[in-house]
């Protein structure tokens, strides 16, 4: 009998709380129901096994005790992170101590009677319903409802990895349960005759459907109740989630907007910024900035705003994927901004970016001061090479049209690939308008 | 088509939002512009007040109970086809508004807008131009770019023209109509020609990025 594990089973001593009958994890072999059992009363794994195979003969109570357990029990919820090997080798001690045992009998009691075969049956019975109750386990159906949301049954059939698992052991444990039955109804009647067999079939059927019909709705309330109270928790969770972030936030700053009152621009860039952020909370947007373009500009902007109290209208066409070229050009952008918020003495200032397949561009407006290019003093004319050259540097291309009296405008080109900077360079000349 | 008799005179305005204080304020201060002649805070009280009245343009929030804005622009422009409707959003966001719009509104503001801006796009409304924000202009052409997988049933409805990408492109950056013409060497009356066959196609278009939106919106 080798590979029995150990006989004290310390966890149950020192942690008193899980006294919850499970079906172990670790330690199992088969379907950790005898590790289970063990742990719950408090004695070896051991004797649990051997009480299983022993109660065998006795019209196969053992297999079907176990099938029992192993349909009703629940699987130990996930701790760890590792998930424990079955070890099959360690079932076969004991299935050759059943199978001796099962000799033992017929040798010594004869043949298996009547309701020696039909308590066999019986267990076929309860194993294939077992494997049918499981398809239906409340973990698996998480997994199968977080691949199609609006019907979870369905999303069994689409879920491509377990389709072809479900199906067999669907078919698997319907053909147990219907041979079972057959068997069951063919060693109980009294002729053996075709038309007979299938009555009792029939029979049988009948009286399965008449539990079915009774036992369904009580279950299916159940289902109910335990569905609705699921739906109050997670309710309750959201409303907890919204009532921190309405303190945490809001309330700090309408308290902050009373305290400014007199000052508008710190109104102004207060309630900007606490709608922004109310607005990212409510849409929830899924890019990081560090990781899509649009995002990116988008916190640029943000910052200018909260940083100079002005409106940066942000308006962003397409998207795509950063990489160092894209934020040389994100980081021009938020030079042309700050430029624009600094001397432009205006309090809008438009954003607006394009994602095109060859190239993508970004323009920074604004309806402000304005300023000759021709004479740029030598301050300016360093900023302006910063973005210039920086442009200049990963391939792109900055142009900045301004005239004293009506406004700024920058723009920057960024081909989307090396190959078409060759393709960009050849048609600069004729881009300028 | 233009009303240009209304537009010399004082036009005709009808208010529709939930928000009193909201009212109050764009009634005060568009006062000074127009004639407000009326205000409803739910949809039942607008549609039957805005047949009775007939105003020239109707200021309509977006989102209302029983049906918001959609609602009575659906009763009304069965009615009264020649009222013109201004959407109203809290947000800039184009998801908003293009249920109202492919319902029928000419182009919507912000409630962040400045009195004068307001009576800007009123008056333009009933003139029979579109109100297109830089925001909107950006997400029609998010909706119309040319995708190789995307089915065109009608080219007429379903895709832009260069010349009017181009028009889009000057309103998603700012620019005013005027700005548009002398960037594009065109007159001001081509560019609102541009805006409303714009306006057009994305009220009747059958794309599938635009019937997301307003069926999304309508299952909310």
């Amino acid at each position: 009998m080798g590979g029995a594990t150990r006989g004290e089973p310390a966890i149950v001593t020192a942690r008193p709380e899980q006294r919850r009958l499970y079906r172990t994890r670790d330690q199992r072999v088969v379907a950790g129901v005898a590790a289970g059992i063990a742990r719950h009363l408090g004695v070896s794994i051991l004797w649990i096994r051997v009480a299983f195979v022993v109660l065998l003969p006795l019209q196969g109570l053992g297999l079907l005790l176990y099938a029992a357990f192993w349909a009703v029990l629940p699987l130990q919820p996930r701790a760890e992170a590792e998930p424990q090997r079955r070890n099959l080798m360690q079932l076969l001690p004991f299935l050759a101590i059943g199978m001796g045992l099962l000799l033992l009998q017929s040798l010594v009691f004869g043949p298996m009677g009547a309701t020696g075969t039909a308590g066999w049956l019986v267990a076929v019975i309860a194993v294939g319903a077992g494997i049918i109750w499981h398809e239906a386990d409340p973990e698996r159906r998480r997994l199968w409802s977080e691949t199609l949301p609006q019907v979870p049954w369905l999303g069994v059939v689409v879920a491509e990895s377990d389709r072809r698992a479900f199906l067999l052991r669907f078919i698997g444990g319907g053909v147990l349960v219907s041979v079972g039955l057959i068997g069951v109804v063919a060693v109980y009647s009294p002729v053996q005759n075709f038309d007979a067999v299938i009555t009792g079939v029939i029979f049988a059927l009948i009286g399965l459907a008449g539990v079915a019909m009774v036992a369904g709705p009580v279950l299916w309330r159940t289902y109910n109740q335990l569905r609705a109270e699921r739906e109050g928790r997670i309710r309750e969770q959201e409303r907890a989630e919204l009532a921190a972030m309405i303190h945490d936030q809001v309330l700090h700053t309408l308290a902050l907007i009373q305290r400014n009152a007199a000052d508008v621009k710190a109104v102004q860039r207060l309630a900007r910024g606490q709608e922004r952020t109310l607005r990212s909370w409510l849409y929830k947007p899924v890019a990081l900035p560090n990781e899509r373009f649009a995002a990116a500009l988008e916190q640029v902007a943000a910052e200018v705003e909260d940083t100079y109290a002005i409106t940066v209208e942000t308006v962003v066409v397409g998207d795509r994927e950063t990489d160092e070229r894209v934020g040389a050009l994100v980081a021009a952008a938020r030079e042309a901004l700050v430029n624009a918020a600094r001397h432009a003495k205006v309090q809008t200032v438009s954003l607006y970016a394009e994602v095109e397949p060859d190239q993508l561009s970004v323009f920074v407006r604004d309806r402000g001061a304005g300023f000759d290019p021709a004479t740029v003093e030598e301050h300016r004319h360093g900023v302006r090479g910063s973005i210039i050259g920086r442009m200049g540097r990963h391939g792109g291309r900055a142009t900045i049209i301004s005239e004293p009296g009506s406004g700024t405008e920058v723009r920057l080109f960024l081909p989307a690939s090396r190959e078409s900077i060759a393709a960009s360079r050849d048609s600069a000349g004729k881009d300028e308008s | 088509m233009t009303d240009q008799g209304e537009a010399r005179g004082r036009l005709r305005v009808f208010l529709v939002d939930d928000h009193a204080m909201f009212r109050a304020g764009v009634r005060a201060e568009l006062g000074l512009h127009v004639d407000v002649v009326g205000e409803a805070s739910t949809v039942g009280e607008a549609v039957t007040r805005i047949a009775a009245l007939e105003p020239d343009v109707v200021l309509l929030d977006v989102h209302m109970p029983d049906g918001g804005g959609r609602a009575v622009l659906d009763a009304a422009r069965r009615t009264h086809p020649q009222v013109r409707f201004l959407a109203l959003s809290v947000s800039d966001a184009a998801e908003d508004v293009i249920g109202l719009i492919r319902a029928g509104a000419r182009g919507y503001v912000t409630k962040t807008i400045s009195p004068d801006e307001l009576a800007d796009a009123v008056r333009r409304v009933a003139e029979g131009d579109a109100v297109f924000s830089p925001r909107l202009a950006g997400f029609v052409l998010d909706a119309f770019a040319a995708r190789p997988d995307a089915p065109v049933t009608d080219p007429e409805l379903d895709q832009l023209t260069n010349r009017e990408r181009e028009v889009l492109r000057l309103l998603a950056r700012g620019y005013a109509y005027k700005e548009i013409a002398k960037e594009l060497f065109i007159s001001i009356k081509t560019v609102e020609t541009h805006v409303s066959n714009v306006l057009r196609k994305l009220q009747m278009s059958n794309r599938y990025e635009l019937s997301r939106w307003a069926a999304d919106r309508r299952l909310v």
